[in-house]
């Protein structure tokens, strides 16, 4: 299963590109509409790019009222991302989500141009389960000092998976002035850069928790796609790789199928854990058929 | 939706610019001031560039070396491989009675391809020296001035103003001709909707060039400001 990270797709200005995932997540909804961040918002790294784009959105409202329903009407399912600054907000958003054909709320747990909100990621969690039946995803920060012990307090209040991961700190400087590029200085790291520690994060949480793992971050290529599953993603999401190439979906799960195929899996979830595991591939996979079919019954889907 | 993938034809010099020619393929050139993403291999994010030339068979983009991914698209060499995803963005409006170019430095960019479709109208192209003034050979018809005079100089009352070139160039146009079609940049990550990136001042809210420009102006009363910066370094 192939979805956009959110904040890395516009599907109403781009719907071939929407239409070309297994999920549309959206970009961060906010109780009150956000303009974001002033420019200069991006700046390509070496091997990355920083983006301050500070959770621009319309809203909860108008994207209720305007947005979602437009979403809906492109096919694939729509996951929204949720953001706030308190685990009421948070809560509320969920709950106004409540009756929508959304199909999962991701709770942005882990944005680094915005303030943090003000409560720990485990409390806001356990709001917006109290506030809706739909499915649940945390996203966590591969910056937090211990990703998994977040994710297995975020498993206990109740989330159904796990977005792994968000962007992490970084700076880029003017050659020439010496100045920050960015004009909040400081914006969220992606790319290349970010692929190591997505890959840490993942297989981190998939030894903690039994949770489903979108796994994401600097994911360019199909052999990427497997390394994130073979850490524990049961899902992959791209983000900066659809800014350069927009027909990335098709070509990643195309690749994808050929890889898993290159080392012995039947279809890609079959890798799942493979990094966790001794012995052949085909044993991983055995192994993790297995476990897999226990976390279905667990999760009743 | 994919970037198509473009051989060079030839990388040519203007002056301190480089003209960089690729083969066409199916591409379209699009309507003047929309732009291409082009990417060079080993670059994570591609560049945005509005079409210079459309020579048959070709398209013409003029490159200004200042950063890593521009100064890698004018190390390329004929037979070298581009992504080219476009065309992109709003373009110029081509319905004007007496039009009239307006340009600074690497803003001459997209005129000789807006020049060509409106017949070749006059223009008033602005540059720091002599050698940067080697592009005004791309545009027919074209009056040159050096630093320290400013096109708005030159500018004179009854013309359809379209402007391209640095924001205080802009600026200052949209002083004297407030009708003007300006064609802005930004720095962009994806050119189509995606990043959030290019953000611009219009109409006193922060909103996407790339989804409601790179041309703005002369549609009811339009305004932008440009972030500071260079758009493709």
């Amino acid at each position: 299963m192939i979805l956009n990270a959110s904040g890395c797709l516009d599907a109403l200005v781009a719907p071939a590109v929407a239409r070309s995932l297994d999920a549309v997540v959206t970009k961060t909804v906010t109780p009150l509409p956000r303009e974001g961040n002033a420019p200069v918002r991006i700046a390509e790294t070496e091997a990355g790019m920083l983006n301050s784009i500070g959770l621009a959105n319309p809203g909860i409202d108008r994207f209720l009222a305007e947005t979602l329903p437009q979403l809906l009407e492109l096919g694939p399912p729509v996951w929204v991302s949720v953001g706030g600054f308190s685990a009421d907000e948070y809560a509320r958003s969920c709950a106004r989500l409540e009756g929508t054909g959304a199909a999962a709320i991701e709770l942005n747990l882990s944005c680094p141009n915005v303030a943090a909100p003000g409560d720990e990621a485990a409390a806001i969690v356990a709001a917006a389960r109290a506030a809706t039946a739909k499915p649940l995803y945390a996203k966590l920060s591969p910056a937090l000092p211990d990703v998994a012990a977040v994710a297995t307090a975020a498993a206990e209040a109740g989330a159904d998976g796990l977005s792994l991961v968000n962007t992490i700190r970084g700076l880029a400087l003017d050659p020439a002035t010496l100045r920050p590029r960015l004009a909040t200085a400081v914006g969220g790291l992606s790319g290349p850069s970010l692929r190591p520690v997505a890959l840490a994060a993942v297989y981190a949480c998939f030894r903690a928790t039994e949770l489903p793992i979108v796994g994401m971050g600097g994911v360019e290529t199909g052999r990427h796609a497997l390394e994130l599953i073979a850490a524990g993603a049961s899902a992959v999401a791209l983000g900066t790789v659809l800014f350069a190439d927009p027909g990335a979906p098709g070509r990643i799960r195309s690749e994808l199928a050929a890889e898993a195929a290159a080392h012995g899996f039947a279809a890609p979830q079959g890798a799942r854990g493979a990094a966790h595991r001794s012995g052949s591939a085909l044993v991983a996979a055995e192994a993790n058929a297995g476990r897999e079919a226990s976390r279905r019954l667990r999760l009743k889907v | 939706m994919s970037p198509a993938r473009r051989s060079v034809v030839a990388v040519e010099r203007v002056g301190p610019y480089r003209l960089v020619r690729l083969r066409r393929g199916g591409l379209e050139p699009g309507i003047p001031g929309q732009f291409f993403m082009l990417r060079t291999p080993g670059r994570v994010l591609p560049r945005p560039f509005s079409l210079c030339l459309a020579r048959p068979g070709e398209l013409g983009f003029l490159v200004e070396p200042v950063g890593p991914g521009t100064r890698a698209l004018c190390a390329l060499a004929p037979g070298d491989e581009v992504d080219v995803l476009g065309p992109l963005g709003n373009g110029f409006r081509l319905d004007v009675e007496r039009p009239l170019l307006v340009g600074g430095g690497i803003g001459v960019a997209p005129f000789p391809y807006l020049s060509e479709r409106l017949g070749g109208p006059p223009a008033v192209l602005g540059f720091r020296s002599p050698h940067h003034a080697e592009a005004a050979a791309l545009v027919p018809n074209a009056e040159v001035v050096l630093e320290p005079t400013y096109v708005t100089e030159r500018l004179e009352p009854g013309f359809d103003v379209l402007a391209c070139g640095p924001e205080p160039m802009l600026a200052a146009v949209r002083r004297l001709a407030p009708a003007a079609q300006l064609a802005w940049e930004a720095p962009m990550a994806c050119g189509f909707g995606a990043c959030y990136g290019c953000a611009v001042e219009v109409e006193g809210r922060l909103t996407r060039l790339c989804v409601e420009g790179p041309v703005l102006g002369g549609r009811g009363g339009r305004s932008a400001a440009a972030p500071a910066g260079r758009a493709a370094a």
